[in-house]
Order: C-alpha cells, then sequence, then structure tokens
C-alpha cells in the first residue's frame, strides 16, 4: 500500500505549496539548520589546517577572503538569526506561551530577522 | 436564475492496495461552480466510471468521510465549493489523503487512527468550558451547557502534518487533541503519559498545519502545546520533588 509515512518523504518537507504561514517557520528552521550544520563541517575543516602548518593555514585565510565567501558568511549570519528567533517563537510556545499568536509571532520575527541581516549586510558590505 | 456551468478537468490517482505506484486518469465534468467537489467526484462516478471509489456519507461536514487533498490541500470535500479551488475550463487534482494507506483510489485506511484516538479516551460530549482551550473566551451563560466535542475524525491534520510524513510512530495531531480534551474534561481513564514520550506531545514540531486544516476549529496543534506544558509541570513536579501524576 502507498502513501505510508516514510523517512523517503523527507523532501516533502521543503514544500510550501498549499501549506499555511506557519509552515514557513518549520520549512526555514529546517533549511537554516541544514545549512548551520553545513558550516559547523567547513568551520572545523578550516580549525583542521592549523594542524596542517602556519603555511597551509595561511593559504586558507587568503582563499577565504575571496568576497564570495563574504556573501558565504553573510549566509551564516542570516541562518543562525534566522533559527534562533524562531527557536525562541517555537520554545515559547512549547511552554504554552503566546500559542494564539504564533503566527503574528512568526511574522514578527521574520520582520527582525530581516533587520538585523540587513543591518550585517550593509556592515559587511556597505564600504564596498 | 441563470445557471451557471463550469466545465472542469478532475485528475485522479487510479490504484488499488496491491498496485505500487497510481496511475492519473482525468475526467471531465459539468459542473455548477457552486456544487462541491464531492459532487463532482460522485457525478464521475455515476456517469462515467462506477470503480472509481471514494468515502463519503453525511454532505454536511458531519461524518468526517470525505477528506481529500484537492490541488494538494486537505479539504473536506463536501463543503469546498468548485468555484473556491479552481476556474471555468480549469484543472483539479483530486488525491487521497497522505500518511495513510491507500486501500483503492480516494479511501485510505484509517483504523490505525481511530484506534489510536480511542486510546485516548476522549469525550464524547463535554461542556464549553471543559472543552475550550484556556485562551478560548466562554461566555458564562453558556458555560456549563454541554455540546458535542468537535473533532470529526476526518484525519486532514494526519494528511497535513509534516512529521506524520516522515515517522509511522507518531501519534498524530488527532489523537493528541483527543487526550488534551480527555483531560480537560477529566475523564479517569485519560492518561497523560500516553502524550510523554518521543511518539506523542514531543515530536511535533510546530508546524501548526494540523490547526491551519482542520475542518472543526479544534486546533489540535494549540492542543498539543497545551499537553507540553502540562508535561512539563508534571515532570517538573517529579523532578523536585512533588508527586504531579498529573499537571
Amino acid at each position: 500500500m502507498k502513501s505510508t509515512p516514510s523517512s523517503k518523504n523527507f523532501y516533502q518537507w521543503f514544500d510550501p505549496r498549499g501549506r499555511s504561514i506557519s509552515s514557513w517557520g518549520f520549512i526555514i528552521n529546517r533549511i537554516t539548520a541544514l545549512g548551520l550544520s553545513l558550516y559547523f563541517i567547513l568551520h572545523l575543516i578550516m580549525l583542521g589546517q592549523l594542524t596542517q602548518g602556519q603555511q597551509a593555514y595561511d593559504g586558507f585565510i587568503a582563499l577565504v577572503k575571496n568576497p564570495i565567501f563574504a556573501v558565504g558568511e553573510l549566509l551564516v549570519i542570516a541562518a543562525g538569526v534566522l533559527h534562533g528567533i524562531n527557536g525562541v517563537r517555537i520554545g515559547l510556545t512549547s511552554f504554552g506561551i503566546g500559542v494564539r499568536y504564533q503566527v503574528m509571532m512568526l511574522i514578527f520575527g521574520a520582520v527582525i530577522s530581516a533587520g538585523i541581516i540587513i543591518f550585517f549586510g550593509f556592515r559587511m558590505f556597505g564600504g564596498v | 436564475m441563470i445557471e451557471i456551468t463550469w466545465k472542469i478537468t478532475i485528475r485522479i490517482p487510479r490504484q488499488r492496495q496491491d498496485e505500487i505506484s497510481a496511475e492519473w486518469q482525468d475526467f471531465s465534468v459539468e459542473i455548477s461552480p457552486d456544487e462541491t467537489v464531492l459532487d463532482a467526484v460522485e457525478k464521475i462516478w455515476a456517469f462515467q466510471d462506477h470503480t472509481l471509489t471514494f468515502r463519503h456519507a453525511c454532505h454536511h461536514s458531519t461524518c468526517g468521510a470525505c477528506g481529500m487533498r484537492v490541488n494538494g490541500v486537505e479539504k473536506l470535500t463536501c463543503i469546498t465549493p468548485i468555484r473556491e479551488v479552481t476556474r471555468n475550463n480549469g484543472t483539479l487534482r483530486v488525491e487521497p489523503l497522505r500518511n495513510f494507506p491507500v486501500v483503492s483510489d480516494l479511501v485510505v485506511d484509517l483504523s490505525r487512527f481511530f484506534e489510536d484516538i480511542e486510546r485516548m479516551h476522549p469525550p464524547q460530549v463535554a461542556t464549553n468550558r471543559q472543552d475550550n482551550l484556556l485562551y478560548e473566551p466562554v461566555a458564562d451563560e453558556s458555560a456549563n451547557l454541554e455540546r458535542l466535542v468537535d473533532c470529526i475524525e476526518c484525519g486532514l491534520c494526519v494528511s497535513a502534518c509534516p512529521v506524520a510524513l516522515t515517522d509511522n510512530e507518531y501519534l498524530g495531531p488527532a489523537s493528541l487533541a483527543a487526550l488534551q480534551q480527555a483531560l480537560a474534561a477529566s475523564i479517569d481513564t485519560a492518561e497523560i503519559d500516553l502524550a510523554d514520550h518521543h511518539t506523542g506531545a514531543w515530536r511535533c514540531h510546530s508546524a501548526f498545519e494540523c490547526s491551519a486544516v482542520c475542518p472543526s476549529n479544534v486546533e489540535p496543534g494549540y492542543r498539543i502545546m497545551d499537553l507540553r506544558k502540562q508535561l512539563m509541570q508534571k515532570n517538573f513536579k517529579q523532578w523536585f520533588g512533588g508527586k504531579g501524576k498529573r499537571a
């Protein structure tokens, strides 16, 4: 029989078609969590360069000064902010606080996040 | 009075229990836009294909039998007007609910879903005050009036739930909401411990899709959050020396 729950269905988590605004919080949290996990792994790899000696580390640092990596850093900040603020919303609702206003909190959190991300964007690229 | 008729195409996945994949079949239907999606499905069965299988009973959103996915969104088809989900010459995708085994065409097997709800001992009837969530306003004069509990056991919430998509063991929004209602109604056989499990209230990931699609305003998502609150109160009491059998 088809259509039974299966871990193979996980890709449907990321399909927002027909879903309510609350699902955007769910989807954003999953995407940002995956992004932050990836960043964490890359960060550990970068730190691992320290064990390869000064030359290898300096070479790697020179590489990540490329502007493309700065965009990546902004994405990491965006992911951290979105995941953190939405996490506060989920934490509060899980304690039974503000459940009725969870959609409002999601929108408010998104606006605050956008403000923080734009602020960091200007700080990082405003002088370019 | 001018009677308007729309010509629409309805796409339905045809499958039997033992078939691995479904085959989409298109049906052309002439129908008033004020008729419902269930009316359209019945017209297909009556005039085009007697082998089409689907569930239906009351036709006024009381029995919960006709839950289906209409253009990817869970709907009670008996109260979903055609004009709300398509346009003249448009196409309508009608599918069985997700997260349940498909028995045939648009029919899914809800037996485990019903058993899980039954285990929670939900009240059939409750007073307004007992059945309302804390934040819902209750008029004093109606507080002690009895009413049927809202859930019509249609399964739309389970179909919409992203966690139920991937976790076969998850109790699901309807069962957890039923437990919250049972606890609110102080039913002795209701056990909050049933929700205190990784497949219970803690498995919910707060997408609130269950509340968005519920045709009966049960607000399962909000009730799961209330259960979590009760569980935390109970567990904190137990961890720090209190009795706390039930919050």
